[in-house]
């Protein structure tokens, strides 16, 4: 009996220290990706990773084909595709977090009404919407009606793959806040919409603040809805009603340009270190403002 | 059940047939009548899940907050019916401190003492506010060890101290009636006996109502108390005499810890 009891724990003992190493290998295996692609695109980004990248707008097909043919570096950057990002991503900001807000609110609150769990559905739903129907649906929506291609339509495409995540952050961080904190505040005489907005959301703030970056970051790199709504344009634009460039629109435009071939990874390089700064800052965030 | 008679003074706070239901037909307080008189302690007591916190929050009209919560009867704060009042108004009046200290995170101590003004969005000037502040932490005896820290976090202090900053929050609106549901129970005997002494202190000028599970709590420190099980007010008297002479059989029993 003893002794087979001890055959039995060596031979449990080997199959967990198996277990154990075949998911380090696992997870280390899945890293591999991510570690490839920074390499690639870090060696053959560097090299047109200047200044001149972020001060100059896109040189023109013919510029760079002459550059290139004596062996010169490309004349001209990506200046018009970073300030339209700015310009496309932030308006869509700008329209996501009142309405993100107004509705994670309204779902945290409401959890048990029909209504709300239908709309906390849809929102699900509407996560899983492929990006290039989004784009058809804000072409249809704003650049027919308004008569052209502009960077308005671009961040009405952009805000509607935002709002699953900033509705959803808002509603999980407004659940997760102690239900006397809410009592508390109304204990004291004060109305609903005073606790809601001078309570409830400055202490969420470390949640909801990450659900914003991090919805940030997912469509900082979206290029299929941009494509049908902000076109892309070689000048610097800060009209919302015109056709305007954005850096994952470039990276398209370079690639059908040979002669551009090379500022793909210089945007790309940009487009990554971008996004690791989001993803990082909501880390930091996350922990600083930790309910 | 009696009432408690005070020969020559108005009761402040006047419960008539109080009963609140969660489930249509079954009533967690059952026809409670009770009077209440200015500047005392009533300790509430009973076993868990009696209705003690349930009376409690119907006289603020906590209810309100949960649509299938019903309360029915008549509660007069000073003489006006609060279930016909509007409950903004008599949340001011009948001030509460909860069982967890809940100081509001994101605000300094300072801000925490005037929570109540902004979020009612009275406009004070500064003079006025550092007057409340100090006022309402030296009530409840914390103005000595905050004075250096004001523009701390709330969540900075320590639990009792914590609490004892809720209740500042709750006196800097001067409530005419303190609600309290246990709330000692989260906190260590030392702060728990500060708390205490501040009752007593406090009851010179205000009301108090404090709902407790700790039945030598009740003794040590009110004056009335009601005995409450399954959602009936089962007996209410002087404090003294309930626990020495108890009236009802089922207050004898859970007093001598027979059941509870």
């Amino acid at each position: 009996m003893t002794e087979r009891k001890q055959t039995s724990i060596s031979y449990r003992n080997g199959k967990n220290k198996l277990i154990y190493i075949l998911v380090c290998t696992l997870s280390f295996l899945s890293m591999l990706p991510l570690f490839f692609i920074i390499w690639e695109v870090i060696s053959k980004g560097y090299k047109n990773f200047n200044l001149q990248l972020f001060t100059e707008v896109t040189p023109s097909s013919m510029d760079a084909m002459l550059s290139r043919a004596n062996n010169g570096p490309i004349p001209g950057g990506i200046l018009n595709g970073i300030t339209g990002s700015i310009l496309i991503v932030g308006v869509a900001i700008l329209l996501t977090i009142p309405l993100g807000l107004l509705i994670g609110i309204y779902l945290s609150e409401n959890s048990q009404k029909r209504f709300a769990k239908l709309v906390s559905y849809l929102t699900d739903l509407l996560q899983g919407i492929p990006s290039i129907v989004i784009g058809i649906i804000a072409y249809a929506w704003v650049v027919k009606p308004f008569g052209g291609y502009s960077a308005l339509a671009g961040s009405v495409a952009l805000t509607i793959m935002m709002l699953p995540m900033v509705v959803r952050s808002t509603e999980e961080t407004l659940k997760m806040l102690p239900r006397s904190y809410k009592e508390a505040g109304l204990a004291l005489g004060s109305s609903y919409i005073n606790v809601v907005f001078k309570i409830l959301i400055p202490s969420g703030f470390g949640g909801i603040f990450t659900g914003i970056l991090l919805s940030i970051s997912r469509v900082m790199g979206e290029t299929a809805p941009l494509m049908l709504t902000a076109l892309g344009a070689t000048i610097v634009n800060w009209n919302v009603m015109h056709p305007t460039s954005a850096m994952p629109l470039l990276i398209w435009d370079f690639y059908n340009d040979p002669n551009l071939v090379d500022l793909i990874w210089s945007t790309s390089l940009l487009l990554l270190i971008i996004i690791f700064l989001l993803n990082w800052l909501a880390k930091i965030v996350a922990r600083k403002w930790k309910i | 059940m009696e009432n408690i008679e005070d020969t020559g003074r108005e009761p402040i706070l006047k419960l008539n047939s109080v009963s609140v239901s969660y489930v249509a037909g079954k009533n967690a307080v059952n026809e409670v009548s009770a009077n209440i008189y200015p500047n005392t302690i009533t300790g509430i007591m009973g076993p868990s899940g009696c209705g003690k916190s349930t009376l409690l929050r119907a006289i603020n009209r906590m209810h309100d907050l949960y649509p299938n919560v019903k309360t029915t009867g008549e509660i007069f704060l000073k003489g006006k019916n609060v279930l016909q009042m509007n409950p903004m108004e008599v949340r001011r009046l009948a001030g509460m401190v909860f069982q967890q200290p809940n100081p509001f995170p994101t605000m300094s101590i300072y801000d925490n003492v005037l929570a109540g003004y902004s979020l009612n969005g009275i406009r004070l000037s500064k003079k006025e506010k550092d007057d409340i502040v100090e006022q309402s932490l030296i009530s409840v005896a914390l103005w000595d060890e905050v004075k250096e820290v004001m523009s701390k976090r709330g969540s900075f202090l320590s639990g009792g101290q914590q609490q004892r900053l809720c209740i500042a929050r709750t006196l800097a609106l001067m409530p005419e009636v303190l609600l309290m549901d246990e709330p000692t129970s989260a906190l260590d005997p030392i702060s728990t006996n500060k708390i205490e002494e501040l009752l007593l202190d406090l009851k010179k000028k205000y009301t108090i109502l404090i709902v407790t599970h700790n039945m030598s709590q009740a003794a040590r420190i009110s004056d009335n108390s009601m005995f409450m099980y399954l959602g009936d007010l089962i007996e209410y008297g002087n404090t003294r005499q309930m626990f020495t002479k108890p009236k009802n059989k089922k207050t004898e029993e859970y007093l001598t810890g027979v059941f509870g």
